[in-house]
């Protein structure tokens, strides 16, 4: 069943569905990147949760009106049409009153989304209400999805992407540089309002796929994820859109193996895992890089300090240096040198030497603070400045 | 409306939500003033799956099971905030986000997956609660408030919440200078020699046993809206802070009652027969409050 779901083989309804999560995982990573730069997260899941007192309203306006009021593109509009009223209302929560965006963003959510319960509460008791299902625009649901509404979410997401092509110079710009970007002649109100819309547009396609509660996680976790792998801005953008569209592909397709499995949660939960493998393994940023980064430093410490220990005829008592030079070869496990051992520490007193000189030149003092303990001295100045300093210490010295 | 249908059915009701939007509001007023009014909301996700893995563990949905799995939780999610923000290297709203979502998607999964037939226990009923089920079966009348075998009848909720919101308010007393010290002046207050970390600490463990004891009862919508909206609403009234306190309970009380009488008695008025959900429309109420503050309160810039 997996198989099939996740090589598009579960039915035409299923392999839109699919498709269209996949269009909208990769508009929301790359979307995201931005908003994540634009430090405005957050504003998204207060759109998000303002969708639902439109599709409440849509659906009523609908049953009164003597349509169905399942239709899909109907209720979408009406959702984008509240969305915009929420955004509208924390912006100018923000820009109008002292209140800070957080609270701006925590009262507009909370509130449509109270007022979008007791619009479902409403339809509930509507005589049509009852299988209005319109609870599944909580938290997604897929399954048993009408083809035209299929077809829709497939071709919203495939438009979202386009625009986010279409937009990506002048948002990247804005993201990395806003300065920058406004010398230049953009206009930073004009481009994070594409911003918004684009974070709308996903907003609503992903209503029916996602959730209206979990579609901020789509925006949130794949720029995260993306961000343990690159330190380059366009880099960090494609790959959150990658990270996106695997996990919607792998959610979407794991939901459909199975009953009881709703595709926003599985989702989410997709990209949460893609999320927690990233921290540790990711080569860089990541946690293993990190400690293994971590430990080469400290065993590379331990055998310097050692090997100036043994040139300078000192007894070393702590084990692990004691460990890590026998291992290397450079001591006996008694503490007395090796051959070979003799021949690092009197380089390295040398190396010590050195950097002390360098410290005390005022010509050298910037690059002599690079000084950590490990770095050669051969690596930061020139042969010639070497030259010199060794004409101050004299030649090298034997270890007895 | 004050009919003898009153006590049993809309007293109860009526307090629980009363004494929930309180035990919110309180320590609300705080997160707003730090710029951490979306602690609330990421507590209120986070505590779905305590509340799920409890009920897996001990099979039924009593309440101290309940409380345990849900301060769990939010423990994990601290953690879990605190590991991505250090170890990760991400900003902290970045970091609630994954988080929070992440564990509100693993709780819904559980849900789903489990056998919650026999028991009252949803999704829809962990954001909206149900108020409107937290009756008074064995009153009568308002004799019944002096009646003890009436009153041992009551909904332990009523008992639990009461026990909750004095205790926020006692620890707002005996910590107010603290408090309100390191909430304006971090600076100062370290200077002072303030354990400036564990204050902040002590008010987000308070909003989440508020938040945890208010789940239980009305869901989380209107925690994630008491949180924020009476103190937001507040802070345009007034510059004081103790005064912002008192407004922000009274924004919170006057809520809690016209939500609920709202949703109970509004669709009457209106010819429709059923109540609405007044989770929602003490939530939207709320908002009502905040909008007309922010248009006309005195110290709304």
């Amino acid at each position: 069943m997996l198989f099939e779901a996740l090589t598009f083989q579960l039915g035409y309804n299923a392999t839109l569905v699919t498709i269209g999560a996949v269009l909208l995982g990769l508009a929301a990573g790359v979307t995201g990147t931005f908003l994540f730069l634009r430090k405005r997260a957050l504003v998204s899941d207060a759109i998000a949760h303002a969708t639902l007192p439109g599709v409440g309203l849509a659906f009523i306006a609908l049953t009164l009106l003597g349509f169905d009021g399942r239709n899909l593109p109907a209720l979408l509009i009406g959702s984008a049409l509240s969305a915009i009223l929420g955004l509208f209302a924390v912006q100018w929560l923000t820009a109008r009153t002292r209140l800070s965006e957080d609270a701006a963003i925590g009262a507009v959510l909370s509130v449509f989304f109270s007022f979008g319960i007791v619009l479902l509460t409403v339809i509930q008791t509507m005589e049509t209400g009852g299988q209005a299902g319109l609870e599944g625009f909580l938290l997604g649901s897929t399954a048993g999805m009408l083809f035209a509404d299929a077809a829709l979410i497939a071709a919203g997401g495939a438009i979202v992407v386009a625009l986010v092509f279409l937009f990506r110079r002048p948002m990247t710009l804005v993201s990395f540089d806003p300065g920058f970007a406004a010398t230049s002649g953009t206009s930073l109100n004009r481009i994070d309002l594409v911003i918004m819309g684009l974070v709308m547009g996903v907003t609503v396609v992903g209503l029916k796929i996602v959730g209206l509660i979990l579609i901020v996680a789509l925006l949130i976790i794949p720029p995260v994820t993306a961000r343990f792998w690159s330190d380059r801005a366009e880099h960090v953008v494609i790959f959150a859109g990658i990270f996106g569209a695997l996990s919607a592909w792998i959610g979407a397709a794991l939901s459909a193996s199975a009953p009881d499995l709703p595709t926003g949660p599985l989702i989410v939960l997709v990209s949460f895992a893609l999320f927690a493998l990233s921290m540790i393994f990711a080569p860089g940023r990541g946690l293993l890089a990190s400690a293994y980064r971590h430990r080469w430093f400290q065993r590379g410490v331990h055998i310097r300090q050692g090997l100036l220990a043994l040139a300078q005829g000192q007894p070393i008592y702590e084990p692990l240096t004691l460990r890590l030079l026998s291992r290397a070869g450079l001591a006996r496990a008694d503490g007395v040198a090796t051959e070979s051992g003799k021949a690092r520490a009197a380089r390295a007193l040398r190396d010590e030497k050195r950097w002390e000189v360098a410290r005390a030149t005022p010509d050298l003092e910037l690059a002599a603070a690079r000084y950590d303990g490990l770095t050669r001295i051969e690596d930061v100045l020139t042969p010639d400045q070497i030259a010199e300093i060794d004409a101050r210490i004299g030649g090298p010295e034997a270890v007895a | 409306m004050i009919g003898a249908d009153f006590v049993p059915f809309a007293l109860t009701p009526l307090l629980i939500g009363c004494l929930a939007s309180v035990a919110c509001a309180l320590p609300g007023n705080f997160l707003v003033l730090r710029r951490q009014a979306l602690i609330g909301d990421a507590i209120s996700h986070v505590v779905l799956p305590g509340i799920v893995v409890a009920f897996l563990i001990t099979g039924t949905i009593s309440t101290w099971p309940m409380l345990i799995g849900s301060a769990g939780a939010a423990l994990v999610a601290v953690a879990m905030i605190e590991g991505i923000r250090r170890f990760g290297r991400i900003e902290p709203g970045a970091a609630m986000g994954v988080t929070f979502t992440a564990l509100f998607a693993a709780g819904v999964l559980l849900l789903e997956q489990s056998d919650t037939s026999g028991v009252h226990l949803d999704v829809e009923h962990a954001l909206f609660g149900n108020l409107e089920s937290l009756i008074w079966l064995d009153a009568i009348g308002w004799s019944s408030l002096a009646d003890p075998q009436a009153l041992a009848g009551l909904p332990p909720e009523i008992f639990r919440l009461a026990i909750v919101t004095a205790l926020i308010g006692l620890g707002l007393m005996v910590f107010w200078r603290p408090l309100a010290i390191s909430t304006f002046d971090e600076g100062f207050a370290e200077t002072l020699g303030l354990p400036v970390r564990a204050i902040g600490l002590g008010l987000v463990i308070a909003s989440a046993i508020a938040a945890v004891a208010a789940f239980d009862a009305v869901g989380s919508i209107i925690v994630i809206a008491m949180f924020i909206c009476p103190p937001a609403a507040a802070r345009l009234m007034t510059n004081r802070l103790g005064a912002q306190v008192l407004w922000s309970v009274a924004f919170a009380l006057a809520s809690a009652i016209s939500g609920f009488v709202l949703a109970a008695y509004g669709p009457l008025w209106l010819g429709a027969q059923n109540a609405v959900s007044a989770a929602g429309m003490i939530g939207t109420v709320s908002g009502v409050f905040l909008a007309l503050a922010a248009l006309f309160g005195p110290t709304r810039r």
